[in-house]
């Protein structure tokens, strides 16, 4: 716990005293919502589009998931930078137990996602965001996106161990990206087209995200699926990521 | 040496750097059209919108590979350049008799050859998933130099970045702000059916949205003088400003060497 709590403090202070890291990972997910949410706001009209607590809401809860799994990325990016830079390598030479290097990597990434999250909530609030989920439900809602939010740093930290470059950022960045927007973004899965809907109903996200909005319309459906669901990604990434970082160890850091 | 040979050997170098990195050119060939899939795909209900222009959303938004294609091209060769002068490339450039008008114009011919290598290949896959333009195959080879005139004024500005920083991270960080003038515009809903005012007005004011509406007018509508004049006029104004405030920092990049 000593290592990771290191870590994730390292993690924490470079990410809050350097704007250029800082910056886009809270400008980002503002700039998605206001595009999405301000400028598809008519899509509400859209025949067959019911949604009670309205499009910001439902908008919301997808930025929401997208800044977790995206705080995940960009903490992967660091996680390369400190292999460019040697540090991990000095690391690895202290820690009794090195999977606490991924422990604070995990805590990095949800210790910048929360600062992400309550700025997007105090905005989509102030915009007249309407709720229809109690306290329990958008506990719930945010828990699911923590989940998410080790999805991504796991991922990313998978990726980053194994390939110890800067030139891991398109592998860390795409499969995410590409998991949430075959995803019904901007309406429900009933109205996507038809060859659209087919991946979704695959997707993992889909669940995750529909279940999240039910959260937060006050509707709750589906939700032992959807934490059973996404406790059973952040298995599979932890097995991942363990073992990028047994990878990263037989290369000497 | 004359003018001509100095622009053709720069700008040779500028396509075939470009080219020998495949990260360059196969994302903005792929990830537009991804995006534009993802789009059409979720947003294809919005055609029963009242008042919405076409009865196919890959149509109507065919427009924004195009733009976001140009933005990727600007921002690469804009960091080509950059590394030029990190690397100190230009300084060893201005010991020759090379003239300065050829940097620029080299660079430029680079960003002109991708980004009609481009266009050409988002206007085969709009034809092969059964787009069909109203303006006919005349609109199509409108379109094609429209699109290449965009890329040549956007190419200008990340030279100028390139020019005025010297720095890759600094033409890097245009990306984002490129990115929110593209998502700030109609490239989603035609300004009309855009309910928030604010981001109505907001793309009303991006010279973006003429672009893609310039574009998107030759695809489902036919001939629309208003929104070519719009469309070729605002892409020839950016060109000018940036060559000018490109033109003036090469001056002051090549002074401070």
């Amino acid at each position: 716990m000593n290592v990771a709590g290191a870590v994730a403090w390292r993690m924490l202070h470079n990410n809050f005293s350097t704007p250029s890291l800082l910056i886009p990972g809270l400008v980002f997910p503002l700039f998605f919502f206001t595009a999405f949410a301000g400028g598809l706001s008519r899509v509400n009209d859209v025949p067959g589009f019911q949604f009670s607590v309205g499009y910001t809401a439902f908008q919301f809860v997808f930025v929401l998931l997208q800044s977790a799994a995206f705080a995940g990325v960009f903490t992967g990016f660091g996680i390369v930078r400190d292999f460019e830079s040697g540090f991990i390598r000095r690391l690895m030479l202290a820690a009794p137990d090195r999977r606490g290097i991924v422990l604070g990597y995990l805590f990095g990434a949800l210790g910048r996602w929360i600062v992400t999250a309550t700025v997007l909530t105090i905005v989509a609030v102030a915009v007249g965001m309407k709720v229809g989920g109690n306290g329990v439900d958008l506990f719930a809602l945010y828990a699911l996106a923590v989940l998410v939010n080790f999805c991504g740093l796991l991922w990313a930290a998978g990726v980053a161990m194994r390939l110890r470059s800067v030139q891991a950022g398109p592998l860390m960045q795409m499969p995410v990206f590409l998991c949430l927007f075959f995803a019904p973004v901007f309406v429900p899965v009933a109205l996507l087209a038809d060859w659209l809907r087919v991946i979704a109903h695959l997707n993992p996200v889909t669940l995750l995200l529909e279940t999240g909005r039910s959260m937060i319309a006050g509707d709750a459906t589906h939700v032992a699926a959807a934490f059973a669901t996404a406790l059973a990604l952040v298995g599979i990434f932890s097995i991942w990521a363990l073992r990028g970082l047994r990878k990263a160890e037989a290369a000497g850091g | 040496m004359t003018l001509a040979p100095q622009v053709f050997y720069l700008g040779r170098r500028s396509l075939i750097r470009i080219l020998r990195q495949p990260a360059n050119w196969i994302f903005p060939l792929i990830f537009p059209l991804a995006l534009m899939a993802v789009n059409t795909g979720g947003l294809h209900a919005a055609t029963n919108l009242p008042g919405f222009p076409s009865d196919s959303f890959v149509a109507f938004f065919l427009a924004f590979p195009f733009i976001q294609g140009a933005l990727f091209a600007t921002v690469n060769a804009g960091v080509d350049l950059a590394r030029d002068i990190q690397t100190g490339f230009l300084n060893r450039l201005a010991l020759t008799p090379m003239q300065s008008t050829a940097l620029l114009a080299g660079h430029l011919g680079g960003v002109i050859a991708i980004g009609a290598l481009q266009a050409l290949w988002y206007l085969t896959v709009g034809l092969a998933i059964g787009v069909r333009f109203e303006s006919g195959a005349l609109g199509a080879f409108v379109i094609f130099l429209l699109a290449v005139l965009i890329v040549f004024a956007f190419g200008t500005f990340g030279a100028l970045a390139a020019l005025r920083t010297g720095s890759t991270e600094a033409v890097h960080s245009l990306f984002p702000l490129f990115f929110v003038f593209l998502f700030i515009s109609s490239m989603n809903l035609p300004r009309n059916l855009i309910e928030t005012e604010w981001f109505r007005v907001a793309a009303s004011l991006n010279p973006v949205s003429y672009l893609i509406e310039a574009i998107r007018s030759l695809v489902i509508e036919g001939w629309n003088a208003e929104a070519l004049a719009l469309g070729f006029g605002i892409a020839i104004a950016l060109s000018i400003i940036g060559l000018t405030l490109s033109s003036l920092a090469l001056r002051g990049r090549m002074a401070r060497t």
